[in-house]
């Protein structure tokens, strides 16, 4: 398990974030009430299912929901002691890739195709900062070597299409880093790489976030990553937190049902090969319900083994279960027992 | 297990050794021995480009100068193409009448391709309101017949090389602005789009610098084709006397002063600048084809 070095000053600040789309099918609550904090040099990671909210938290803090359908109905997203959310567009705009930058999860189809890859992280940069066109270039230069990219003058010349998944991952953290942000969201910054390469992505990420001291909010649904890089983690489901700790307590003592069975849903060596190797991968039952018509109680009641009468009348109050351990859950309980993971 | 360096430095290779070749003239070559045809259309055009930058060099009579004695002089050494009832030679006035065709066929293509990528680019970003005003307004200057526009234009501003132009631009402009427009609303969802608004770029940013590059390729291949037929629409015009006013030579009016009456006695007046008309967009369309298939993003490698 990793540590990185925290300060533990507080960087961001987000309460009470409410994100709806207002569609015909009736208000979408894409994120409900997310609260949560991220100290300096941390990472905190997001995990859930498609569809529970993650990428528009990460969207909702880099205020680029698409509006209209899409709004921010409540909350605060506090920036060192700034609310982005009451920034005009203008200033939101100064914040955007020089505070908060953000990573997507799409490299082959998030730098332009026509422009080539030093513009692209050279035009980060003018954006910005106000300096003198050799530093851009001596910066962008700077900036690829630092991601990893060899013969980094001949490669700021090239286009994207001259360069693999890998490497233009590796260029987007390039662009999302070049003006030193305090926070980046990494928005599923590996799914769509190859596997041997998601892992260099990941280490790159983690050695450069040591190095620039930035914060890192991962979004991500891959539990093992979580586990090599993430201090603290938070679940979501359907647009809400449901749990909250540090992520030795994640993998050790889940205290939510839901996060109990994605733990479960990832396939073991131990239990594919030893003696009591179930014949199929464990799965939640169910599908992550429509956002606009959410059950009444808890939403996951309808997929969960421990779920009674109190769960579907009663959306259980986000308690503390334990030493930075938080969780929505009114039966967490009856979890610890038998634990198997 | 491949790493990225690897992989890289074999993309390096590959390109070293594959379709980039090093210099611009064997580059050229490449292009050439891949669409032949629209080699040979670019060659055409470059002979009538030539033609018209260096008109005074390549020619030795006046194309205005009249000569009673030389009236209808057919073709010969004097007067390659012959000269036409005033004595005017032939090949003079078409030389120099590629400056005209050429002039009106680029300056309205320029000033159509122009203002229809404004409104193109401002209809599919904007979206909303804006959107639906632009295509109105793109409606109504289809629905402008263009001969008619060209005719009031004439009679009411006077019938001038300016003039010719904007008439020829104004059909243009709705045509590019649909293509552009088309090319925004799908760009506009890319999600380079996306990352440039996450590292705070503004709107207008976005749409000059990130979406009209990428509607270039569209562009210039509509721009080629549109040029043909901006030069055959000025030698409508001008076979109609709506275009070009004398003196200047003109193809379009070259062959309307002598089609009735000489087609018969003196038919070079005829055929050199029809031949001329039809070189020119007939090349013109080789080269747009060729730059289409070339231009191509789903041939690119």
């Amino acid at each position: 398990m990793s540590a990185a070095p925290t300060t533990g000053e507080t960087i961001l600040d987000v309460a009470g974030l409410k994100t709806y789309f207002y569609t015909r099918a009736g208000i979408v609550r894409a994120v409900e009430d997310l609260s949560f904090t991220l100290k300096r040099g941390e990472t905190l990671a997001i995990v859930g299912e498609s569809g529970c909210g993650k990428s528009m938290t990460a969207l909702s803090l880099m205020r680029l929901i698409p509006e209209p359908p899409g709004r921010i109905a409540a909350g605060s997203v506090v920036l060192e002691g700034r609310d982005l959310l009451k920034l005009d567009e203008e200033s939101m705009r100064q914040v955007r890739g020089n505070e908060i930058s953000m990573i997507f999860q799409e490299p082959m189809t998030s730098l332009n195709p026509v422009l080539t890859v030093g513009n692209q992280i050279g035009e980060t940069l003018r954006l910005h900062q106000r300096l003198p066109e050799a530093q851009i270039k001596a910066r962008t230069i700077e900036m690829l070597r630092l991601v990893g990219i060899p013969e980094p003058e001949q490669r700021a010349r090239e286009y994207p299409h001259q360069l693999s998944g890998g490497m233009r991952q590796r260029v987007m953290i390039a662009i999302a880093l070049a003006c030193n942000p305090k926070v980046l969201i990494a928005d599923e910054p590996t799914t769509a790489l190859d596997v041997t390469i998601q892992a260099q992505i990941i280490n790159l990420m983690i050695d450069l976030q040591r190095e620039l001291g930035t914060a890192l909010i991962l979004i991500t649904h891959d539990l093992g990553v979580v586990a090599e890089t993430a201090q603290r983690v938070i679940v979501m489901y359907a647009g809400r937190k449901v749990e909250q700790a540090s992520v030795e307590a994640i993998f050790d003592r889940p205290m939510h049902p839901y996060t109990r069975g994605l733990l479960d849903s990832v396939p073991h060596l131990t239990s594919i090969s030893g003696d009591e190797a179930p014949e199929h991968l464990n799965e939640i039952p169910g599908m992550v319900p429509a956002l606009s018509n959410l059950p009444q109680g808890c939403a996951f009641a309808p997929r969960c083994k421990f779920a009674d009468d109190q769960c579907t009348a009663q959306y259980p109050p986000f308690e503390r279960k334990g030493d930075g351990h938080w969780a929505a859950c009114w039966h967490s309980d009856r979890l610890g027992g038998d634990s198997n993971a | 297990m491949a790493t990225d360096a690897e992989n890289a430095d074999h993309s390096a290779r590959l390109a070293k050794a594959g379709a980039h070749v090093d210099s611009k003239l064997g580059e050229l070559v490449f292009l050439a021995k891949r669409y032949p045809l629209g080699a040979i259309g670019a060659l055409i055009v470059a002979v009538f480009v030539f033609a018209a930058l260096f008109a005074e060099l390549i020619t030795i009579h006046d194309p205005l100068d009249t000569d009673a004695e030389l009236s209808l002089t057919a073709p010969g050494a004097e007067h390659w193409l012959g000269a036409d009832n005033f004595g005017r030679d032939v090949y003079s006035r078409i030389v120099f009448g590629a400056r005209i065709s050429l002039a009106v066929g680029l300056g309205s293509t320029l000033l159509g391709c122009l203002l229809g990528v404004v409104l193109g680019l401002v209809s599919g970003y904007m979206s909303g309101w804006v959107d639906l005003v632009v295509q109105r307004v793109s409606d109504i200057m289809q629905a402008l017949p263009l001969l008619v526009l060209a005719l009031v234009m004439a009679a009411a501003l006077g019938p001038s090389l300016e003039n010719t132009i904007i008439a020829i631009a104004i059909p243009i402009i709705p045509h590019v602005a649909r293509v552009i427009r088309a090319n925004t609303l799908a760009l506009r969802e890319q999600p380079f789009v996306e990352a440039a608004r996450a590292v705070g770029m503004s709107d207008f940013r976005i749409a000059v610098r990130h979406v009209l590059p990428n509607t270039l390729a569209p562009l210039i291949v509509l721009g080629t084709a549109q040029l043909g037929s901006a030069i055959l629409t000025e030698a409508s015009l001008s076979f109609l006397g709506l275009g070009i006013p004398e003196p200047f030579p003109s193809w379009g009016r070259m062959l309307s002063e002598s089609a009735a009456e000489y087609v018969r006695t003196a038919p070079w007046l005829v055929i050199f600048p029809g031949l001329a008309i039809s070189l020119v967009v007939f090349g013109t369309n080789l080269m747009g084809d060729a730059l289409r298939d070339l231009l191509d993003p789903r041939q690119r490698t």
